[in-house]
């Protein structure tokens, strides 16, 4: 029996850890597929990492490097190239790796932490063969990061979330040439400081409200047709340019990888792709947590070693079950469409909490309203702007659901 | 004369505005932070920004590196030029200086290679 046992050895993998080990936990194991520790942030080789953290700007590696750092000195074990097959309901762990074959281990906690891989099939409803050349951003960052090889010179990118902002910079810096970023939205999924540092500053064309609608080239890609949508995001005819190049780049978005949360049993949201969990990150399946991007979208990952943080402390909390003694309450959390769901879904203890949540549109002038099932409102702030891109945050104190049966978050549009 | 600029020194992204007579800025405003208002100075007198990048070891491996203070925004490809001439020596420990002197910064590794 393992105390706990932790998927994933990423940012939100590592900092569970080290909050878990810190709450007094020591039978910790973290277990992780790849030969490093890092996860993602090993090929994300820009800055803009743990400004708000550590208040100062990091690269990917260098903010994981902080954790790995720390994971070693607290000498929690860690099993590398160890992929998890499998997750019981019981938290019975069924793992491979070379040396130990296939093997299974009883888990007393288990926190969830494998991130997220990102989406392509849906966007390549597209007309024309399947040439070379067509590559997720993701891979692509890969390659030229990891790996020291461009895929291509002449590129054209589809969809503006950050990974794609970031490869249009990357590799215009080593020699290619990024002929547009299109996007089939009227707004960009992405930051606003990407959009002015990777495209205004290499003056790279974002064309919004448009798509790829051809692919040409039989072997190799030659070029795509671009088109211009209308507002409901159909095609419109007579738009159509031809771009030549030899690779395009699909920026369309990630998903929480959550098939191992599946086999646990553990309820899942359908907005946000990952489990519905309560303030503790604790899932429906009791001692079973979640954290980062396996648990919803971040494009921060200050929040995403906050949020493990929760999961560690609380998985820390159930092992020595600490959580018994408190009254149990269940307070769901409802939203009104415009704010697209919350994290946390459900509240399970009265004590001051954060909730994190997007928005499904870009809206001007807001106030985010949290109303109780008496139609109090019991939070509201003002905002200038909320943008699906960006995640938000409000703080909610225990006394704001002192009496409620549930909540309801509204974004009042001025 | 006003400029209109983004923010990029953290995810808020604060759109700045910046009123300047004769290349003298008078004001900026628009800023969340002070740090906003330095942004906006830098920009119009002498833009800059940190380059990151990848440089080659010995046994073809890669190992993530950046320039340790922002370089002229200008001199991003020459110093691309720069790291892309470069071969480090195994092992890598992040903070290694991988090249001295490139436009006034260091390029140093972001990452470990053994
Ligand atoms: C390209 C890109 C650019 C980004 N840019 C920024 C930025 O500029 N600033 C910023 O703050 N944030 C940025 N982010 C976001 C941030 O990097 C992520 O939110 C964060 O890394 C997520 O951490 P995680 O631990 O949840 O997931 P990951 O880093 O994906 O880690 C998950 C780990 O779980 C492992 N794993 C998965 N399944 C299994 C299994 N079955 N068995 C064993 N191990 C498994 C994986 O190998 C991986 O190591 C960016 C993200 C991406 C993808
Ligand atoms: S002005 Fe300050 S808060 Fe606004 S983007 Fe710049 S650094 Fe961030």
């Amino acid at each position: 029996m393992t105390e706990l046992v932790i998927i994933g050895g990423g940012p939100a993998g590592m900092s569970a850890a080290v909050a878990a080990y810190e709450s007094g936990v020591r039978d910790i194991l973290i277990l992780e597929r790849d030969k490093k520790l890092g996860g993602i942030l090993q090929q994300c080789i820009h800055n803009g990492f743990g400004l708000h953290k550590f208040g100062e700007e990091l690269t990917g590696p260098e903010y994981a490097w902080k954790y790995e750092q720390k994971v070693r000195e607290l000498e929690i074990p860690v099993k590398l190239n160890t992929m998890v097959l499998d997750i019981t309901e019981d938290k019975v762990i069924t793992a491979t790796n070379e040396e130990e074959g296939i093997f299974q281990i009883q888990a007393k906690a288990i926190i969830l932490a494998m991130g997220c891989r990102e989406r392509s099939k849906g966007a390549l409803n597209i007309p024309g063969s399947r040439p070379a050349g067509i590559y997720s951003a993701g891979t692509a960052q890969k390659y030229v990061n990891m790996m020291g090889y461009l895929p291509g010179k002449e590129v054209v990118i589809l969809g503006s979330g950050d990974i794609g902002l970031i490869m249009a910079r990357r590799m215009t810096l080593e020699g290619a040439k990024v002929h547009a970023v299109c996007e089939l939205m009227p707004y960009s999924g992405g930051l606003i400081r990407n959009i002015e540092q990777c495209l205004n500053d290499f003056h790279i064309p974002l064309k919004l409200s448009h798509t790829v609608t051809q692919i040409h080239g039989k072997e190799r890609l030659e070029g795509v047709t671009i088109s211009q949508v209308d507002e409901k995001r159909r095609p419109i005819p007579g738009t159509e340019e031809y771009i030549p190049c030899d690779t395009l780049l699909l920026s369309v978005g990630l998903i929480p990888e959550n098939e191992l949360s599946k086999s646990a049993g553990v309820q899942m949201d359908r907005i946000t792709g990952g489990a519905v969990v309560d303030q503790n990150r604790q899932t429906s399946v009791d001692g079973i947590f979640a954290c980062g991007n396996v648990l919803h979208v971040h494009d921060l990952v200050d929040y995403v070693s906050e949020e493990a943080e929760i999961a560690g402390k609380s998985a820390a909390e159930y092992i020595f079950k600490k959580n018994t003694e408190k009254e149990a309450v269940r307070i769901p959390i409802t939203t009104d469409g415009k704010i697209r769901y919350t994290v946390p879904e459900v509240i399970t203890e009265k004590k001051d909490i954060s909730v994190f949540f997007r928005v499904a549109d870009v809206y001007r002038n807001v106030e985010i309203c949290v109303y109780n099932d008496k139609n109090e409102k019991v939070f509201s702030r003002k905002k200038l702007k909320a943008a699906p891109g960006e995640m938000e945050n409000i703080p909610l104190k225990a006394a704001a659901f002192e009496n409620a049966q549930s909540l309801r978050f509204e974004l009042e549009v001025k | 004369m006003t400029r209109e600029l983004t923010c990029i020194i953290c995810p808020r992204g604060c759109a700045l505005k910046i009123e300047l007579e004769d290349g003298k800025i008078l004001s900026v405003s628009g800023n969340s932070c002070p740090r906003g208002e330095q942004y906006a100075k830098d920009e119009c007198c002498n833009p800059q920004r940190t380059v990151t990048s990848t440089v080659r070891c010995e046994a073809g491996r890669m190992v993530s590196v950046k320039t340790d203070r922002p370089i002229p925004k200008d001199k991003m490809f020459d110093c691309m030029e720069r790291i892309n001439a470069a071969t480090a020596k195994l092992p890598v420990h992040i903070g290694d200086v991988i090249l001295e002197d490139v436009f006034g910064s260091r390029v140093v590794a972001t990452g470990n290679a053994e």
